[in-house]
């Protein structure tokens, strides 16, 4: 059952989140900024209204899953984790380091309530799959799984498997969401390799589709609000059309900013920039 | 082909006596419910469809997509299940390999890879279905215990045992035409402790598989024909290895052959020259499997002989190591 919490407040976290992932892409020196700052959206929807997460008891059986599938934003995974409870905020600042539990793709036997370690894309949608079935036989009728994905991974083939498995299997459990943020790191999606008609394409795989404007909060609590009421034997995809680097003037759109290090005086500024949003 | 010879495929596993993977996993199935499987348009060929007989609801066949099938399993097992995966070995090892690594063995999960067709045994398959590469590639794997048994027998032990380890498995077994080295289930068989098949002083051959028997069919000619005392490894557990059997075998024989149905590189044959190099002791050492290069099509035991795998070559090259000159203790023992 998602939680009562409205739009606003909602809102008011993701600028909580995207502030707390420009400071953690400066503490790790160097990262996944822009693909972070887009989803950032979903994620604190996510995490403060929709998964049945729990950091006082992170493996209870019945609770939702979620699998960070674009492993490459941790660094806006890690910092959500932190502001959910589960691991101190204070620990972000070891991002990066030597020995640290936070690298720049996440690993779920070191971070309390990760529930799988991605990074190589393409296998967050089969590991879905996967606990969506388990979910389902064992009971666990209503625990949700869901498969944050990049647009540019939807290049690769074993998303394809998971997502033609997801819809055979009728798992009307399992939700993904593509980050269409429309940027991959040699340039457009529609350049490097195109993905478009996507929502088509995932249609034609059988599965429930919704487009919404992924850096909208109202349209993102709605999108979700539909995925978590879906009674369709169909698996459900969200196309969450977005802006990479979102928040953040010098970041948006930049494909060079895919990935980068920010110093103070660009952490400020990119801070000024995320509290007039 | 001759009247009565017909037969298709489904009849061809019926033909064999050593299906029992499907069938220990079908019996394993009635007590633990935590137990389901996974397999990729090959539940018949690989047996696990005995397992989706008994439990229609607990096999998930996911087509022809082993990355995913690779996927799913660690996705169960994230759930808390204990998820068998069979393909066959080549697809096991390679199509899905990066999410046996990323997914199962880095995550430390407890999915059992059951690959069948593995080595040459699908031979007139073609290379494209040997599986040459695949012991190397999961030992490599850190969390991953590997298992080559020799026969239906330890199959069946090592299904139940596999059961009981915390973390990723893989287990490779052939296409179940092999003749067993054992005549019962009444043997002992633990997982990292290599079987004695035979006791011997001049020279340790240490196999596992099907050449663990054509080992000891070759070492019972070396001795009645040759007066060579072999003594013969079953190392049906390639990783953790039995370093001390290694050890022991390069103290008492100081002359050693590895056999394998696997390239020589990575293999079993590696395995144990890493133990026999770090023991600091001298050692006349061989390996017999597949040479760097691709296999050749062909029946598996044509392919055996070729390779020297079968006893008539491991016969051959216990007699060339055996003439191999090697230094005696003495002769080094002082230098350092």
């Amino acid at each position: 059952m998602p939680k009562k919490v409205t739009v606003d407040e909602l809102k008011e976290k993701a600028k909580e989140l995207r502030i707390n992932i420009v400071k953690t892409t400066n503490y790790a020196k160097s990262g996944h900024v822009g693909g972070s700052l887009s989803c950032a959206d979903s994620l604190t929807a996510l995490y403060f209204k929709y998964l049945n997460v729990d950091p006082a008891d992170p493996d209870k059986m019945d609770r939702d899953r979620f699998i960070l599938s674009k492993g490459h934003v941790a660094l806006a995974y890690v910092p959500t984790l932190a502001m959910a409870g589960f691991v101190p905020m204070d620990s972000l600042k070891s991002f990066n380091h030597f020995e640290s539990c936070y690298g720049i793709h996440p690993d779920s036997n070191k971070i309390k309530g990760c529930d799988a370690s991605t990074g190589s894309l393409g296998h967050g949608l089969p590991m879905g799959v996967g606990m969506a079935l388990g979910l389902r036989y064992q009971g666990y009728n209503d625990a949700k799984v869901v498969v944050l994905m990049g647009d540019g991974e939807q290049n690769e083939g074993s998303v394809w498997e998971g997502a033609m498995a997801g819809a055979h299997y009728k798992l009307e459990n399992l939700i993904a969401i593509v980050d269409r943020n429309k940027l991959m790191i040699d340039g457009p999606t529609e350049d490097v390799l195109g993905i478009d008609p996507i929502d088509k394409k995932y249609e034609a795989f059988g599965w429930e589709v919704i487009t919404c404007n992924g850096n909208d909060m109202e349209e993102v609590d709605k999108a979700l609000a539909k995925a978590w009421a879906n009674k369709s034997g169909k698996p459900f995809c969200i196309i969450a059309q977005t802006e990479k680097g979102y928040g953040v003037k010098r970041f948006q759109s930049k494909v060079e900013w895919h990935y980068g290090a920010i110093d103070s005086v660009m952490l400020e500024e990119a801070i000024a920039d995320i509290k007039s949003l | 082909m001759a009247e009565g010879t017909a037969w298709n495929v489904y009849d061809a596993l019926k033909m064999t006596s050593r299906e029992i993977y499907g069938k220990v996993l079908a019996e394993l199935g009635e007590t633990n419910d935590k137990i389901v499987g996974v397999t990729a348009d090959l539940a018949k060929s690989t047996n696990i469809g005995n397992f989706g007989e008994a439990f229609p609801e607990r096999l998930f066949n996911v087509g022809i997509a082993e990355q995913n099938m690779m996927g799913v399993a660690a996705g169960l097992a994230k759930t808390g299940l204990i998820p068998f995966a069979s393909t066959f070995a080549i697809f096991a090892c390679l199509r899905g390999g990066e999410q046996v690594r990323t997914d199962i063995a880095y995550q430390n999960l407890p999915v059992k890879i059951i690959a069948t067709h593995g080595g040459l045994s699908f031979g007139a398959s073609g290379t494209t279905h040997h599986a040459t590469e695949d012991i190397a590639i999961m030992r490599s794997m850190a969390n991953m215990t590997v298992v080559v048994p020799a026969d239906g027998f330890e199959t069946a032990k090592a299904v139940r045992a596999c059961v009981d380890i915390p973390g990723p498995f893989y287990m490779r077994v052939g296409r179940g035409f092999e003749p067993p080295l054992h005549d019962s289930e009444d043997f002992e068989f633990e997982i990292g402790k290599a079987i004695t098949l035979k006791e011997g002083s001049d020279l340790t051959v240490i196999a596992c598989g099907v050449c663990a028997l054509q080992a000891l069919d070759a070492a019972k000619v070396l001795e009645s024909e040759h007066g060579i005392s072999v003594r013969v490894i079953n190392m049906h557990t390639i990783k953790p290895l039995d370093e001390e059997v290694v050890k022991k075998a390069v103290l008492d024989t100081r002359r050693i052959l590895t056999v394998e149905e696997h390239s020589t590189i990575g293999g079993l044959g590696d395995a144990v020259a890493s133990v026999i190099a770090e023991s600091g002791k001298g050692c006349a050492f061989t390996k017999l499997g597949i040479p760097d290069e691709y296999s050749e099509i062909g029946p598996p035991e044509d392919l055996y002989a070729k390779y020297k795998i079968d006893a008539t070559g491991i016969e051959e090259t216990v007699l060339e190591l055996m003439g191999r000159e090697i230094e005696e203790d003495e002769d080094w023992s002082d230098e350092d």
